[in-house]
């Protein structure tokens, strides 16, 4: 495959993993987060643990979208679709997202709600053209990536003057979860655990830039490399990290180079600083209320806003008391320390939001990486 | 003397809920339209059931449903896939497959047209696969109670002398044989679903493999220790299932698995994993080593396995793992596809 096979050569692979070895200092421990799930996918997809040295532990953050969402969103979308004259558009890794008490839009769908599973969201406008008579909602979700096209979306309903189409935003923010997590007492106060930098968001960054990592860089004193999605992008970040924490460096270097730039992309950070502004606060699964971390619409659009239009009443729903996901979100504990883990959670009911998508910490090591405890089971 | 009124209208026609009712019109329809399509001589004695010989020997049975969606796609309708998929589950017992039901329940309005074309699809990969559909029915639902066909099917075979294919039988150090590349089926009906418009060459592999398992059974013997036809879930569900039957893992070499540049393409954008994607024209069999690459040579050289693969071993293992070394130089797990990833494929 043109243009993805280049980036998972294995000689090179291996080249990386031999410099690798020789840059990390084997009494020094090395805790790098990478925040994005595409990026622990890529991690657990292609096994880029065996390749590193045993000091070098890759914590996995909350960068994915999925995962994150409260199950009370879930459940106030599902209460949405409910209603009979609505048609609710969505992603299809929304489906099995749990909301409180087993339920979820896939469950919702089989006892004949309308929902729909879209994979772009020009595919929910034509919904709303070819269904005059219902009221067509997106279930908008993701970090900048995804907002613009949302933006775009509504930008189209504006123009077609579509009456029947509304967004249910959901749409989350990288850098304050990122604080949020640097700012947790776990790692601030208690210093249990150790961030010593971070691997930056690939897509989010063609957005957003690389410019605003640099606060944390700077009044964290972490360095932070943003990488692609491709193993070898992985490697080369890991080594950059390294290269930094050697020389005592905590700077925000760009990996990425050949789609990220300083200021990102101008064009659809100006249509989403049009259409959507910042929520006080937002819940995130696991992590819980992250000010300033979520988007809602513009009041000028709030005929846009399911939220409004709808009149949908905001529901909270506690994560199962026993979930470690928090923790292992700020990379205080693996997905193996919870006890849910594997038993009662699984990628076939998952119980927290790690679990969730196959981006998540717990689901990829659960799909990916089981078979390591066991084999480190054995060889203690 | 003539039986009908008036000729089927084919071309314009449509089924309409008479065609179900065990009147005029529904004999009309079977004769004039199925058996025209299969003919056989069990059909057309007209029996409410056919009789045939038995032969020495064990016998396999199966049995299938078919509601893919769309009911054409590139590559083959659900006609053609349901003979495909019939003979193929026998065959995976090393069986030659013999004789073939078929059920059709049709929504009505149904366009005779597509009926005839497929009934005439099925009548074909039937003689291509040397067996013969003998026995049928046909229903009728109003609009709206069916996406239009659902055909199921039945199908009897015929167990070499000797020959007991099964999980139980997969020893440590059995190789692992792929007829071919994977997921191209289920690319070829995502490319076809109306809300997935990308354009794709993939083209679905639907297709019998009696004749290759037969060229593999006559080299391999009772070295082979089973075969699976890698359908829906793919590769990892097979191999998942037949370790924890066999009470074995696997250990997989993601560099030997061949997959079509199209169909890892597809994949890529649509985040799925070619081990998850289904087959209608692959088989996977576990072999004894002394005779892999005898049966793998046989393989190639038939045309429907020319790009088979040894793509593993079976193991040792009590967590029953499929372990895989990726091409990029790692290890992870191949695991069970969770949730539903493509509904009616086949």
């Amino acid at each position: 495959m043109k243009y993805a096979d280049e980036f998972r050569d294995k000689e090179i692979a291996l080249g990386l993993a031999k410099a690798i070895r020789a840059e990390a200092h084997p009494e020094k421990p090395y805790r790098f987060m990478e925040f994005c799930g595409g990026h622990t996918h890529a991690i657990s997809r292609y096994g880029l643990e065996d390749m590193l040295p045993k000091n070098v532990r890759m914590i996995h953050g909350p960068g994915c979208p999925v995962c994150v969402l409260p199950a009370g969103r879930i459940d106030m979308a599902i209460r949405l679709s409910e209603r009979p004259d609505i048609i609710l558009c969505v992603y299809g890794d929304l489906m099995r997202v749990p909301g409180s008490q087993g339920a979820s839009l896939l469950k919702a769908k089989a006892r004949g709600a309308d929902i729909r599973m879209v994979y772009s969201t020009i595919d929910a406008v034509r919904i709303a053209e070819e269904n005059p008579g219902r009221e067509v909602v997106f279930f908008a979700i993701g970090f900048e990536t995804t907002t613009p096209p949302t933006a775009v979306m509504i930008r189209m309903a504006e123009k077609k003057r579509l009456g029947n189409f509304s967004v249910f935003c959901n749409h989350v923010l990288t850098p304050p979860a990122m604080q949020n997590i640097l700012e947790s007492p776990d790692i601030r106060n208690i210093g249990r655990v150790e961030i010593d930098g971070f691997v930056g968001p690939a897509h989010v960054s063609t957005i957003i830039g690389t410019a605003p990592y640099e606060f944390f860089a700077e009044e964290f004193g972490k360095p932070v490399v943003i990488s692609g999605f491709e193993p070898l992008d992985m490697m080369q970040a890991i080594l950059m990290l390294l290269r930094q924490v050697n020389e005592h460096r905590h700077e925000v270097e760009n990996q990425y180079s050949r789609a990220v730039t300083r200021d990102g992309n101008l064009r659809a950070k100006e249509e989403v600083s049009d259409i959507f502004e910042l929520r006080d606060q937002f819940e995130w699964r696991g992590l819980g209320q992250v000010p300033y971390s979520g988007l809602k619409l513009k009041r000028a659009y709030a005929k846009y806003d399911a939220e409004i239009r709808f009149d949908m009443n905001e529901l909270r729903v506690d994560d199962n008391p026993a979930c470690e996901c928090g923790a292992i979100l700020r990379g205080v504990k693996k997905p193996v320390d919870c006890k849910l883990f594997g038993t009662v959670c699984t990628p076939e009911t998952p119980m927290g939001s790690c679990m969730v998508s196959s981006e998540g910490a717990c689901a990829a090591h659960w799909t990916y990486g089981r078979f390591r405890d066991h084999q480190q089971r054995r060889a203690s | 003397m003539k039986v009908y009124q008036r000729k089927l209208d084919i071309k314009n026609g449509c089924v309409d809920l008479t065609h179900g009712s065990g009147g005029r019109a529904m004999a009309q329809l079977i004769s004039g339209l199925f058996h025209e399509a299969f003919g056989n001589e069990w059909l057309a004695r007209g029996n409410d059931q056919s009789a045939f010989e038995v032969g020495a020997g064990r016998m396999v049975m199966t049995t299938d449903g078919y509601v893919v969606s769309p009911l054409f796609f590139p590559g083959g309708n659900i006609g053609s896939l349901a003979v495909h998929g019939t003979v193929n589950d026998i065959a995976m017992a090393g069986a030659k497959p013999l004789y073939l039901s078929a059920s059709f329940i049709i929504e009505e309005g149904f366009r005779f047209a597509d009926l005839k074309m497929i009934a005439e699809s099925m009548g074909q990969a039937a003689r291509d696969a040397g067996v013969h559909i003998i026995t049928g029915d046909t229903k009728v639902v109003e609009r709206g109670k069916a996406d239009g066909l659902f055909i199921s099917t039945a199908g009897v075979g015929v167990v070499p002398d000797g020959l007991d294919l099964s999980a139980e039988n997969a020893r440590v150090g059995d190789r692992v044989l792929i007829s071919g590349t994977l997921g191209d089926h289920g690319v070829a009906i995502m490319s076809r679903r109306q809300n997935l418009a990308f354009e794709t060459e993939v083209i679905s592999d639907s297709a019998s493999l009696n004749d290759l398992v037969a060229s593999m059974v006559e080299v391999g013997g009772r070295g082979i220790r089973l075969m699976r036809d890698p359908t829906r879930g793919g590769l990892a569900a097979t191999l998942n299932e037949i370790a924890q039957q066999s009470d074995l893992g696997f250990r997989l070499q993601e560099e030997a698995i061949p997959v079509k540049p199209g169909v890892a393409a597809a994949c890529e954008l649509l985040g799925l994993d070619p081990l998850h994607v289904a087959n209608e024209g692959k088989l996977v069999a576990i072999v004894a080593p002394e005779v892999a690459n005898t049966v793998l040579a046989a393989m190639r050289a038939h045309p429907l396995g020319r790009d088979a693969a040894d793509i593993g071993e079976a193991v040792a293992d009590d967590h029953h793992f499929v372990q895989m070394a990726t091409s990029f130089g790692g290890g992870r797990i191949v695991d069970w596809l969770s949730g539903e990833q493509l509904p009616r494929i086949c």
